[in-house]
């Protein structure tokens, strides 16, 4: 095969600044059941990554094991994957990003993955800050090994089966704020005007980004008396709107004063928060803290930009790591040669 | 009574209370009889616990240069009044028998056949010292200058070795070289010195360490050196013993040596892991995104880290683990050296797996071997585990000086970059264009639309798209095997040395040994006491799985060979059995399981026994000396 050019494109189709067309994030067709909340958030991930203009090669995707964990195969082609083992990307993702601090990493996960198998591996990552995209594909339940209840499940949900969970849920967001977190988010599979510019302001973001998103499974978790199904989901929703607008470009909406917030991250891009009911400022831990608590007092499930910490200090930075990538460092910056290694042996004579 | 002789050639052992300072002053005693140019081997035998225990601490002065344990005790040196009644037992008859005579020794604990010699130790420091800390710690230095004197000790060489290691401190020089010198004393005035035991200066020349300007270091040290020679950038680990002070070097020479001159920042990570499943997975991830990367760990670590294992065999991501080898299972013996990972390393983790082992024998071996691990996970894309102990790796070995050629340069393997992938005419990740079972890989940020693919535990054709076509499976993990074979062209082959001559060998039998690791040491000295006695024996050391095709010739050529391992199960023998099909009953097990380390006593005697069962093919045999 002689080199080819990048794929012909409809004239029609709109490109990014960097002239790739929306199709240039497509991944293989999908496999999941058709009206999975996970489609819907593979398909914000590919729209967030062409608005943000990231070249797809400059993306690596990862991913642990569960239907979610297979979401990568279905958005950016281009890019390397790696579906790993359950429960452990977040290690897997922690080597790479030490391997190559230039790369833009997308980790995807289960609630299954994250909160039961993986949990260890999940607050570790989050107390290294390591520089990545976290989402959690969030269906109460473990699609992949056919409708077991997973941590997350609510307190008094009711299983296809007809059990009732009698265990409190673990909240990942929660969690993630006391573990501190420097980003973290929560949003709906259906909302995909709030889940686009969650995720680029993610990407954007230096350290570490989690985004736990509500997504229906709907073959075994979407019934009534399942606390995770669509419906109940859009009954107690109470989201933030929210506006990315990457550095460089201009904000031109008009926001209502008092009504909105504006958060700037440390490329300079901006988000534009028009408050829920709550009103608090993001980088205030406790206040969103306090924010989840009396949304869910409330029988409401807060969703859009909870925290954002702007004096993040991301994993590379905080182990003082050198500027050019390690797996570009070459032999004669890593070996130190034989008069070093004489003068060692010296030492153990 | 017939008191023990010998220039050069003996054992002593010290037994003191962990956590009371024997520690440096038992080194110093072993450092310097290395300085006076003489093959000495120490080794610590010590409990898992930080304080309080008894602790041993063993010392083979051998003029041939046998570095491997020998079996039995010249010397005691008891400063432990918890252990002394085993440790008088320990002592060969002839022996000597040195104890703190602060208070008497209990009438119990008298044998008429070794001679005692009573050091006032507690008594000399409660005069000579005010500070209780001191009056402790220097107790072990007074014990050091009575040795001096009774063994014929170089005491100025003692006094250097005490300023180097207190550089900066005088106040504690002068009052180590105090103690020094009142042991000196001490014993010079009430015993005569020196005893039919002793040193004399120089056997640099001993037949198995000819060449000389060795160097005394442990093998995680020179693990770890070969981690910073060999390029790695990202270590990940859990701690463990006996394999800490694998990343504890690496750390203390990577802060010397691989920060950045021009912004002071690292060339290099380190991540201590919440656990060792995350301590491989860092490793996976970065050696995925094209850096080199290595673990260490031992005992329940390696269990931890079969799952990723499988990962890595399967979707062909290098791994560099070092594993350093403890009495298992479970918890076992944590600080007790054996060779029972063999077969958990070879086969790590579910499915249909082989893992590619290297067996260092010497700390070069292991500077060596791991740099050769990281050339050969990445030209094999799989993992590689260095096979060391806690023998090798804990203790301090005379070894020959770590060799660097400057020409050195690492095998990234079949990687291909933008211009590859433009080149090449077709790319699949799993093709095996070359028939020797390794295919191209690309990394990630390589290329804007050429090279990038989904790396997967799961099953997937050449393509690497996911498939659960049996004859996908099959092909691939068939392409697996085959790339296994060819790993046999790549790893360090077996070493063999020209049999000793036997004038008369009183057996018709052809024999073979087969050892590894730091069971060859003991293996050697064994085969010549053997040789002494008129049995001729070759002997093969093994060095890396998969076995190289001489091992199965080696055994073919022999009637009965044995295989010498620290292990309960034979698991070496197991594997050749397993891999190479030979029959059970040509390979012999001589085993020792016991958390020491294998004698040269106990091989020789294990062996003699076996051949006085073949009694048909083999003449009258001496009996054990002891
Ligand atoms: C070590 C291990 N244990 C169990 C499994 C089986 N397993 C596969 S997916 C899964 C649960 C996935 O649940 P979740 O992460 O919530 O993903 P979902 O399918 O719900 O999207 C389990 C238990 C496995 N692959 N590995
Ligand atoms: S089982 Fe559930 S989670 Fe899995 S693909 Fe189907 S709907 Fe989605
Ligand atoms: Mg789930």
């Amino acid at each position: 095969m002689s080199y080819v050019k990048p794929k012909f494109r409809h004239p029609k189709l709109p490109t990014n600044s960097l002239g790739y067309s929306v199709a240039d994030y497509d991944g293989a067709i999908s496999t999941l059941c058709a009206g999975c909340g996970h489609d819907s958030i593979s398909a914000a991930i590919r729209n967030a990554c062409f608005k943000s203009a990231i070249p797809p090669h400059r993306i690596a995707k990862l991913s642990g094991i569960g239907c979610s964990s297979k979401m990568p195969t279905y958005f950016l082609g281009r890019s390397h994957g790696f579906n790993s083992v359950h429960g452990r990307m977040p290690s897997v993702a922690t080597g790479a990003s030490l391997a190559n601090r230039e790369l833009t990493y997308i980790g995807v996960s289960g609630d299954g993955d994250t909160a039961s198998i993986g949990m260890g591996q999940f607050v570790h990552l989050i107390r290294r800050n390591v520089n990545m995209t976290y989402i959690v594909a969030n269906n109460g339940c473990y699609g992949l090994t056919k409708g077991q209840d997973s941590a997350t499940a609510d307190l008094g949900s009711v299983a296809k089966g007809g059990a009732v969970n009698p265990f409190d849920g673990i909240d990942l967001a929660s969690l993630a704020l006391l573990q501190g977190a420097s980003f973290v988010a929560r949003s709906f599979s259906g909302d995909k005007e709030q889940l686009e510019p969650l995720i680029r302001a993610a990407m954007a973001h230096k350290g570490f980004a989690f985004i736990d998103v509500v997504s229906p499974c709907v073959t075994f978790n979407n019934h009534a008396g399942s606390t995770k199904s669509y419906a109940e989901t859009r009954a107690h929703v109470d989201a933030m709107q929210l506006d990315f607008i990457p550095m460089r470009e201009e904000i031109r909406t008009q926001y209502e004063a008092g009504t909105s917030q504006t958060v700037t991250l440390h490329d300079g891009s901006v988000i534009h928060l028009q408050k829920a009911s709550s009103d608090y400022a993001t980088d205030d831990r406790a206040a969103a803290m306090q924010a989840i608590q009396k949304a869910e007092a409330e029988d409401k499930i807060l969703t859009g930009l909870l925290h954002l910490d702007p004096n993040s200090q991301d994993l590379n930075q905080l182990l003082n790591l050198a500027n050019k990538p390690l797996n570009e460092l070459d032999k004669d910056e890593l070996c130190p040669g034989s008069r070093v290694l004489d003068s060692i042996n010296q030492g153990l004579r | 009574m017939k008191k023990i002789k010998g220039v050069n050639d003996f054992v002593v052992k010290f037994a003191n209370v962990n956590g009371t300072g024997s520690a440096s002053a038992n080194h110093l005693f072993a450092k310097t009889i290395f300085r006076m140019g003489i093959p000495v081997s120490p080794r610590n035998i010590f409990p898992s616990n930080i304080q309080g225990l008894p602790t041993w601490y063993e010392v083979r002065v051998s003029k041939n240069g046998y570095l491997g344990r020998r079996g039995g005790v010249d010397l005691m040196v008891c400063v432990n009044p918890q252990s002394m009644e085993k440790d008088v037992a320990s002592v060969d008859p002839g022996g000597y028998f040195l104890y703190d005579s602060t208070k008497p020794l209990p009438t119990h604990l008298k044998r008429d056949d070794i001679t005692y010699i009573g050091i006032p130790l507690t008594q000399m420091c409660m005069q000579e010292f005010e500070v209780p800390r001191l009056q402790q710690l220097l107790k072990n230095v007074v014990y050091v200058g009575a040795l001096a004197a009774l063994l014929n000790m170089d005491l100025s060489m003692v006094k250097d070795l005490l300023a180097d290691q207190f550089k900066g401190k005088e106040k504690l020089i002068s009052s180590n070289v105090q103690a020094l010198e009142i042991g000196y004393q001490y014993a010079l005035e009430n015993y005569k010195c020196p005893l039919a035991i002793r040193l004399e200066n120089g056997n640099a020349d001993a037949p198995h360490i000819a060449e000389s300007e060795h160097i005394l270091m442990n093998g995680n040290t020179a693990a770890a050196l070969g981690a910073i020679y060999g390029g790695a950038t990202v270590a990940a680990w859990y701690p463990i013993t006996p394999s800490t002070s694998v990343v504890d070097a690496f750390s203390k020479y990577a802060e010397r040596l691989r920060i950045d001159p021009g912004t002071g920042k690292r060339n290099y990570a380190i991540v201590q892991a919440e656990d060792e499943l995350a301590a491989i997975g860092m490793v996976v991830g970065a050696n995925w995104n094209g850096a080199r990367a290595f673990t260490a760990t031992s005992g329940p670590g390696l269990s931890l880290m079969s799952e990723f294992l499988g990962l890595a065999y399967f979707a062909e991501v290098p791994v560099v683990l070092i594993n350093v080898q403890r009495s298992g299972p479970s918890t076992g013996m944590p600080t007790r050296s054996q060779q029972s990972d063999v077969l958990a390393a070879a086969y790590a983790s579910h499915g249909d797996t082989k893992q590619v082992l290297l067996f260092p024998a010497t700390p070069r071996e292991c500077f060596d071997m791991t740099v050769e691990a990281f050339d050969l996970s990445e030209r094999l894309q799989t993992p590689v585990i260095l096979m060391s102990d806690l023998d090798l790796g804990m203790n301090d070995w005379m070894s020959p000086p770590l060799e660097w050629d400057d020409k050195y340069e690492m095998d990234r393997g079949k990687v291909l970059d933008a211009q590859g992938l433009d080149e090449a005419e077709k790319w699949g990740r799993y093709l095996d264009v070359d028939g020797d079972g390794i295919c191209f890989r690309t990394l990630p940020g390589t290329h804007p639309d050429k090279g990038a693919y989904f790396t997967r535990g799961s099953s997937k054709n050449e393509m690497a798209v996911y498939s659960e076509s049996g004859e996908d499976y099959v092909q691939n993990v068939d392409r697996l095997l085959r790339k296994f074979d060819t790993a046999k062209t790549y790893v360090p082959t077996p070493k063999t040395h020209p049999p000793i001559e036997v004038k008369k060998p009183k057996t018709k039998l052809k024999i073979g040994t087969l050892f590894f690791g730091t069971s060859a040491s003991p293996s050697y000295e064994a085969v010549e006491i053997l040789a002494e006695e008129g049995i001729p024996i070759d002997t093969m050391r093994i060095r890396a799985f998969p076995f190289h095709n001489d091992l199965d010739d080696f055994i073919h050529d022999h009637d009965l060979v044995f295989v010498i391992e620290q292990n309960r199960d034979g698991q070496m023998r197991q594997l050749i059995m397993n891999e190479c099909q030979i029959a059970p009953d040509k390979l012999t097990s001589v085993l020792n399981y016991s958390g020491t380390p294998i004698t040269a006593r106990a091989i020789a005697g294990k062996i003699r026994e076996t051949l006085n069962t073949h009694s048909a093919d083999v003449v009258a045999l001496r009996p054990e000396t002891a």
